[in-house]
């Protein structure tokens, strides 16, 4: 557990340094960059993005992905915003219910075609993301809910703050990583999922149920997806069935390989993805301040996931190897 | 059970071992077969969602929209059955597009300019090779994290304008020959290169055998590293040239050229029978897919379907035939 | 069984074609920049109306997104399905220019509605634009000036780079800033592109915030782009420092009109713009109107239209200002 351990920290430490030299190597040409209200900027941009990632986490670690979440959101938040059009008179925070409730339907879709058919999942949520974005349209006739529909208060999480300026969303996400820290290391079904992905051939030998797990990773990836999209409404104001969630699934998955999540399974952790999270938003907002012209933005992007990449390769190489001398010494 | 030269008696005959698949079922329950019907099918259906549909012009002219991808897509099934995968062909496209359109404008003769173009795609290519063979990545990410840089970097270069060709390079899709649009023969001949290539040389089974183990494969003697950096690099090669056909299509090249055909690309391997994780598929599956494809979303454009319900039957499709793909390969598996 | 349905379809097609010809019912197809969209539900709308009075057949479609080529494999259908005109928004300037011909070697009349082909005009028929470009440059900065005393630091949040429209307008806002003495004392600081994504329009509108803190005005010339800036400005309660205005829709910023985030903005009529492709296209293939520059013809609601140089006409002739007194009476 020792050397598995040193790996990790290791990992970790590895995004903290890389976001820390970042951040100071953009406030030495812009030193508003390193102020207070250039954090809560960046705060600002990371909040869907983290609770998706939290989802996909635990879909990677079981050595799946989900690459339907951009449509689960926009489909969740497109129905929950009709609600509100259509029924005003609905309280508006039984959104949240209905948003999250749609994603894990969405999610149930997945999931059951993925264990019932035994089907990759990649090709599945390739699937999905495609029908899901296609209903989306087909339920709002193409038309996107405008601003006034949308519930003042809801709009408020983003604005208003209980504390230190840092808006509701900002801490709905944190909790939400919380949460999922909680649950991938310190309850069982939790390590099942890093169990599943580790090793899927012995997983059942372990008593393990792979399909329920499976099932219900998807459906919590979808919860998840749902509440971004309510998010959605709240952080911009409207929904639109075009935008709301496009590309999504790309950010997110860019921000889990980053943290340190392996595509192989069973390796990853919250605070790495959320580290990964950071970093991606810090990239985000450091850009246009910058005066880096859109055009080279997603160059960077780019170059970012690859270094991560061999960063994670190298490091992971390390432990391994120092896993190997140790046995050997032993 | 016994291997000995043993009574005969309580040795089990040849003759009460398990019959042999019958032939036809041999030749027709494969993945190929179901895309087919799936063709046959989406001719039928757009034909009586639209009276303008059935129109052997309208739509070969109609697959030269399709055709750069198809071409790619094509040697992405030989990658994805030697267990690998590239996400990085459409933004390579754009790249070598760019490039060669840049290096035109700034003096160089077109054939010059075509040649960096195609240069640059082989590089793009030994890139994808290095990082995922060189320096074992998975190769997912290791493409997605390329297909983004080329395509950032295609918009380095380009900005966010159209740079102009010459007309005489322009319009290759309206240039026929025996009433065949240019990018579609292409298509028909590549397909048949390839499927010789893949289904009756070594080669072609050892990118088969790759696919389904690779320790095995290495163990038999396989240089397997060398024959998916070739086919990765085969791949940059390929989507170079796919490039420069769209940009003659097109009559001018955006740094948005190509963007999202690394989802049809994949969309029609998948389509045609090829098995994600490797070891199967075929590039007559890819061909017929890519025709499904094309069908389907010209019937789709001609009818005035809107974008909603194309994406619904788009999605619907994958997952029924990936659904079918498996069934097929369970069943058939003894 | 192939040839037999090939013939079958080529006949049918034929009858199709030559019968609409054959003065049928007029087939229109307006092609918007991509679904989704809410600004083309309104010129649908334009379209829908003229063309139920006028006993034409009208189709609305777009693709799923607005890239510069996603427009061209409808145009081919469109070409297959006999219409008789394409209305279009294009995506692009020129990447159209060939499947364009095509369509009007086949006679049928090609519109540019809401936005021009520029430096390709020779690839479309007509163009249909709700004011004159030229003068939404000048409009909008005078509207700007007049919000901030005409004195200090702008700029401007623009859409996509390749955007005709765009580019048109943001040119003739630099001119008019650089040689209209009135404006001595404004000063453009930045021109950023928020690719009409919301998310990406508040990026860039926030950096232009940080750059630039002696800010006093924004002006985005799009829809989604000044209400994402005006989406900020609230958020970050700087409602009385920075002064957003462009180019908005009612329905969209209304409710940073109603707490004083935006005191003004401007726009058009985009029904307008439906409402005269429909009837100056039903004009010229009858006959009835001439496609040429100078000829005037009567539109009903909109009165006498003139068809200006490069034969472009306008709905109406300056932009509607919208702020307090009026944002309740628009249902766009």
């Amino acid at each position: 557990m020792n050397a598995l351990g040193s790996v990790f920290l290791r990992r970790e430490a590895g995004i903290a340094v890389m976001i820390v030299l970042f951040c100071l190597a953009v406030g030495m040409i812009r030193p508003r960059f390193l102020t207070l209200d250039e954090l809560r900027i960046i705060l600002l941009l990371t909040p869907l993005i983290l609770i998706g990632a939290m989802g996909q986490m635990l879909v990677i670690l079981s050595r799946h992905v989900d690459l339907s979440i951009g449509s689960t959101q926009g489909f969740a938040a497109m129905a929950t915003a009709m609600m509100f059009k259509f029924h005003p008179e609905i309280p508006w925070y039984l959104g949240f219910g209905v948003a999250i409730g749609v994603g894990i339907g969405l999610g149930f879709v997945n999931g059951a075609l993925i264990t019932l058919f035994r089907l990759p999942a990649i090709i599945v949520t390739l699937g999905t993301l495609n029908l899901y974005r296609g209903l989306t349209f087909i339920i709002s006739d193409a038309k996107q809910i405008d601003r006034q529909f949308v519930p003042a208060a809801l709009k408020g999480m983003s604005t208003t703050s209980p504390i230190f300026d840092i808006p509701w969303i900002i801490f709905m996400a944190l909790g939400t990583a919380l949460m999922t820290h909680w649950f991938a290391n310190h309850s069982r079904i939790g390590r099942q999922v890093f169990a599943l992905g580790s090793n899927p051939a012995a997983a059942p030998l372990r008593g393990i149920r792979v399909n329920a797990v499976t099932l219900m990773v998807f459906m919590i990836s979808g919860a998840l997806a749902g509440l971004s999209g309510i998010m959605y409404a709240s952080r911009w104001g409207f929904v639109n069935p075009s935008n709301t969630g496009f590309g999504f699934e790309f950010q997110v998955i860019a921000a889990v390989v980053i943290g340190g999540v392996s595509i192989n399974g069973g390796v990853g952790s919250v605070l790495g993805v959320t580290l990964g999270v950071l970093l991606l938003g810090c990239v985000s907002a450091a850009l246009p301040l910058l005066g880096i012209p859109g055009a080279a933005q997603n160059a960077i992007y780019g170059a970012v996931i690859l270094i991560a990449l061999l960063i994670d390769r190298s490091v992971r190489q390390r432990g391994i190897a120092a896993l190997a001398l140790r046995r050997v010494a032993a | 059970m016994s291997m000995s030269g043993g009574a005969p008696s309580d040795t089990v005959s040849a003759l009460d071992a398990a019959a042999p698949r019958p032939r036809w079922q041999v030749i027709l329950i494969r993945p190929e077969t179901m895309t087919f019907v799936l063709l046959v099918l989406a001719i039928v259906v757009s034909s009586l969602l639209s009276p303008y549909f059935l129109d052997l012009t309208y739509i070969l002219a109609s697959f030269t929209l399709y055709a750069e991808f198809s071409l790619v897509a094509l040697v992405l099934t030989m990658v994805i059955i030697a267990g690998e995968i590239d996400l990085s062909a459409a933004s390579n496209m754009a790249l070598s597009a760019c490039l060669c359109a840049w290096t035109f404008r700034a003096g160089l003769p077109l054939p010059l300019a075509l040649l960096v173009g195609v240069g640059a795609g082989i590089l793009m290519g030994a890139l994808n090779g290095l990082l995922v063979i060189g320096l074992q990545l998975p190769s997912i990410i290791v493409t997605i994290g390329t297909l983004t840089l080329y395509r950032g970097l295609a918009q380095i270069i380009a900005g966010d304008q159209s740079i102009r060709l010459p007309d005489y390079f322009i319009g290759i899709n309206t240039w026929l020959v025996a009433g065949i649009p240019v990018p579609v023969l292409l298509f028909v001949v590549l397909s048949a290169v390839l499927g010789f290539l893949l289904s009756e040389t070594i080669w072609g089974r050892q990118i088969y055998q790759i696919g389904t183990s690779v320790i095995a494969a290495q163990h038999s003697g396989i240089r397997a590293k060398r024959i998916k950096f070739a086919l990765l690099v085969a791949m940059g090669f390929a989507s170079s040239i796919a490039g420069l056909i769209t940009a003659s299509r097109l009559g001018s090249v955006r740094y948005d050229l190509g963007l999202g055909g690394e989802l049809q690309m994949v969309l029609m391997a998948m389509l045609g029978g090829t098995y994600i994780f490797g070891g199967r598929g075929s590039i007559l599956g890819t061909f017929l897919a890519a025709w499904l494809l094309a069908v389907i979303s010209t019937g789709m454009t001609t009818a005035n379907l809107l974008p909603a319900t194309q994406l619904c039957v788009l999605g619907v499709l994958l997952i029924v035939s990936i659904i079918a793909t498996n069934l097929i390969y369970s069943r058939t598996q003894r | 069984m192939l040839k037999k349905s090939l013939l079958a379809g080529l006949a049918l097609g034929l009858t199709m074609v030559s019968s609409a010809l054959a003065a049928d019912p007029l087939k229109i197809v307006y092609i918007g920049k991509n679904t989704g969209n809410p600004y083309f539900d309104s010129i649908t709308g334009g379209f829908k109306d003229a063309c139920a009075k006028l006993g034409c057949e009208f189709q609305f479609v777009a693709p799923a997104t607005a890239e510069a080529t996603s427009q061209i494999p409808i145009i081919e259908a469109q070409i297959q399905r006999g219409v008789n005109v394409i209305a279009i928004a294009p995506n692009s300037p020129d990447a159209m220019n060939q499947v364009l011909d095509k369509a009007r070697e086949k006679k049928i009349l090609v519109l540019a509605v809401n936005g021009d082909l520029v430096g390709n005009e020779g690839h479309r028929d007509a163009n249909i634009l709700p004011v004159d470009f030229t003068k939404t440059g000048p409009n909008q900065v005078e509207l700007m000036g007049s919000l901030i005393g005409y004195k200090g630091d702008i700029a401007i949040l623009s859409a996509t780079t390749e955007a005709p429209d765009q580019n048109t307008w943001i040119a003739a806002m630099k001119d008019t800033l650089a040689k209209d003495p009135k404006y001595k004392d404004m000063k453009l600081v930045a021109t950023v592109y928020g690719d009409d994504q919301p998310e990406k329009s508040t990026t860039e509108m926030e950096a232009l915030l940080s750059n630039y803190p002696n800010l006093v005005g924004v002006i985005a010339p799009t829809t989604v782009g000044v209400a994402a800036a005006a989406q900020v400005v609230q958020q970050r309660k700087l409602a009385d420092k920075v002064h957003v205005t462009g180019l908005g829709l009612p329905s969209e910023m209304r409710d940073f009109i109603k707490d004083g985030t935006v005191k003004a903005f401007q726009l058009w009529s985009p029904y307008n713009e439906g409402w005269l492709a429909s009837y100056f296209a039903d004009g010229v293939i009858k006959g009835t109107i001439k496609n040429e520059v100078g000829q005037k013809f009567d539109v009903p609601n909109l009165g006498s239209v003139t068809i200006g140089p490069k034969n472009v006409m306008n709905t109406q002739a300056e932009l509607t200002k919208f702020d307090a007194s009026n944002i309740d009476k628009f249902n766009f």
